[in-house]
């Protein structure tokens, strides 16, 4: 029998990125305050000379503004800016540095204590009456916080009910420069898992991740109501004792953020989680299950001050006190907007093993075979971008050009690459670093909003983004994780091969005559 | 080296007597690897740990060091690290690990 030919009914559909947005939050109290390492530091060592000193380091909110590796994080200057910005950072400021950015904003904390209160539905959130009195003010100039998210912020409390409910009542303290303004109260007497400190971690990631969606809502020109599902991927868990980590932080999120067609759910998978959401919710566009999927994460405050020791200790300021967030927009092709590429992922497995080599070459060298394409095809390699000037004083190196030192070494090792290439590759391909050492946040993801716009202009052909996981953290596995994708650009909803309807018909016919006729032959 | 790596080096060293004990770490910087040698051997030079104040003075290496990279099949050796070795530091690993070892090393 004759083989029917192939009819290629519409296109092959594209899951597009439309728009990303990344905001910061200085909480320089909530680095004393909530920072693990600190947290850690009171109980173990609670008179010790870090903790005396800690306060000496802590930076002013227009220091943080103006920080370099920050503005880049905003979109206010490119990783290749960055990189060519004379250092140290914290010496070495932007000047005229605003608040308002291409791709959001840096939020001062006390602004952020009425946002974290507008979200939270269980009056556990209590600040001081003339506290909120100044900032509501401050915070209504806001041109995203619509009335009915400044509706949710509650009038104020006294100083005495703040005190004794920090002292006696188990309640998380708000401060500013070290003066409690306000409380985080526990949502259970009994109930770990709603202890104030949880909520009160749970409500910041909340809040930083809303205000990246009403970023991404603003700038994206995208109705609010269009948008069907969220997908949230930080690494905090909501629940209670009964289902500790029952969550959904999408649409608690999604719901603060005026999202009202939006369903959603969670994605957890370590540091590697925003790689993994995003392919999930390209995969969901391509399928047509929906035609708008977010991917979202708001921050931690159990990172701020991670490294402070090292940071004390050298006589640098204390760098990791932003909690980040960032929500990123896929959409149905637009035939404009650079795509995600779903045919070539690169996935670390369960066999793939944990060594760098193995990590590499399932996450780069694999996928890029399939692609048949070479690892110095790839114009710019996005793998953890955190900022070095915060690791490097940790001893941590500088993590970015680690990334960047391995998949050139990788490409050395399998002939694609001379030896003596090997740092010019890593200036072409890699970048400076640039994100705050927040967990999910530095994975792949802070360059795809610069990765659209370079694949927009066409300054380059294409980019792989890579998210690396740490599943061991959670002693459930001692295995390695991570996933990775390309982002490449639209050549217009023209070049699919559109059929016309007569087109369509006249080969149709043309397949039963010849399906009729062989048919018929059998019959002889 | 972290707290759960130092009690385990601990624990073994009781186990199986510390002269039968060779670390291997994979460090990627001279400092780290450097500190984390030192730990094994002189105590754990950050005190945040159980070894503070121990001097085990156990055989420690680097994998990317030729003592341990010989007693490794150069196959398994090529799959598994070479790439690593072009990207770290080497001399600068086997520096700090041999200055380490000339002065704490008692085995």
């Amino acid at each position: 029998m004759t083989a029917l030919p192939f009819i290629f009914l519409g296109g092959n559909m594209k899951s597009v990125i439309t728009w990303a947005s990344y905001v910061l939050v200085h909480t320089p109290d909530m680095v004393i305050a909530n920072g693990s390492t600190q947290t850690t530091e009171r109980i173990v060592n609670p008179g010790s000379e870090y903790l005396q000193q800690l306060p000496k380091h802590i930076r002013s909110y227009e220091s943080a503004l103006s920080y370099p590796p920050n503005r880049c994080y905003i979109g206010d200057i490119t990783p290749a800016e960055l990189g060519a910005m004379e250092q140290p950072y914290y010496e070495n400021g932007i000047e005229n540095a605003e608040r308002f950015s291409k791709f959001g904003e840096i939020m001062p904390q006390d602004e952020f204590y009425l946002l974290i209160q507008a979200c939270d539905s269980f009056d556990l959130v209590f600040l001081e009456e003339n506290f909120v009195k100044t900032t509501k003010e401050k915070l209504s100039k806001h041109p995203l916080m619509r009335e009915d998210i400044l509706n949710r912020i509650k009038d104020g409390t006294s100083k005495e009910e703040i005190e004794r409910f920090i002292n006696e009542e188990h309640a998380e303290g708000l401060y500013i420069k070290g003066e409690a303004v306000g409380f985080v109260k526990r949502a259970h007497d009994v109930d770990t898992n709603l202890s104030a400190h949880i909520m009160l971690e749970n409500l910041v990631s909340k809040a930083s991740s809303v205000l990246s969606l009403l970023h991404t809502m603003d700038k994206s020109g995208v109705d609010p109501s269009e948008i069907e599902y969220v997908i949230e991927c930080s690494e905090e868990a909501c629940g209670d004792m009964n289902q500790r980590g029952g969550g959904n932080f999408a649409k608690a999120e999604a719901e603060i953020a005026g999202l009202l067609n939006a369903t959603g759910s969670d994605l957890r998978g370590f540091c590697a989680a925003p790689a993994h959401a995003m392919v999930t919710a390209a995969s969901l566009v391509k399928a047509g299950t929906f035609k708008h999927v977010i991917v979202t994460a708001g921050g931690s405050t159990a990172k701020l001050g991670m490294n402070g020791k090292d940071h004390v200790k050298k006589g640098l300021p204390v760098l990791e006190d932003m909690v980040a967030g960032f929500s990123i927009l896929v959409s149905r092709d637009d035939g404009v907007n650079p795509y995600i590429d779903l045919e070539h992922i690169g996935r670390h497995t369960v066999g793939t093993g944990s060594s760098p080599q193995a990590v590499t070459s399932s996450l780069v060298l694999h996928p890029l075979q399939s692609a048949n394409l070479r690892i110095p095809d790839i114009d710019k390699y996005a793998a953890e971008m955190q900022n070095p000037e915060i690791t490097k004083p940790a001893g941590a190196g500088d993590v970015p050009l680690a990334n960047f030192k391995m998949i050139g070494a990788l490409a050395v090792k399998e002939g694609q690459l001379e030896r003596k290439e090997l740092n010019s590759f890593i200036e072409k391909h890699g970048m400076q670093g640039w994100a705050p050492t927040q967990g999910h946040i530095p994975s792949g993801v802070p360059y795809v909003g610069f990765a659209r716009e370079a694949l927009l202009s066409g300054e380059i052909k294409n980019a792989m983004i890579v998210g690396k996981g740490s599943l061991f953290l959670g002693r459930l596995t001692n295995l390695f994780d991570g996933i990775s994708f390309m982002m490449l650009p639209n050549k217009g909803l023209e070049e699919e091969k559109q059929f016309d309807d007569k087109k369509l018909r006249l080969m149709l016919a043309d397949a039963l005559r010849k399906f009729a006729q062989s048919l018929g032959g059998e019959g002889e | 080296m972290d707290l759960e790596n130092q009690k385990r080096v601990m624990e073994f060293a009781e186990k199986y007597g510390p002269e039968n004990l060779v670390i291997i770490l994979g460090s990627a910087e001279g400092e780290a690897a450097g500190i984390a040698a030192e730990t094994v051997t002189a105590g754990d030079p950050t005190f945040a740990g159980p070894l503070t104040g121990v001097q085990l003075g156990l055989r420690v290496y680097h994998v990317c060091e030729e003592e341990i990279k010989n007693e490794i099949d150069p196959d398994i050796y090529d799959e598994q690290i070479s790439m690593m070795e072009m990207v770290l530091d080497i001399d600068d690993i086997v520096s700090e690990m041999t200055a380490i070892r000339d002065e704490f090393c008692k085995y």
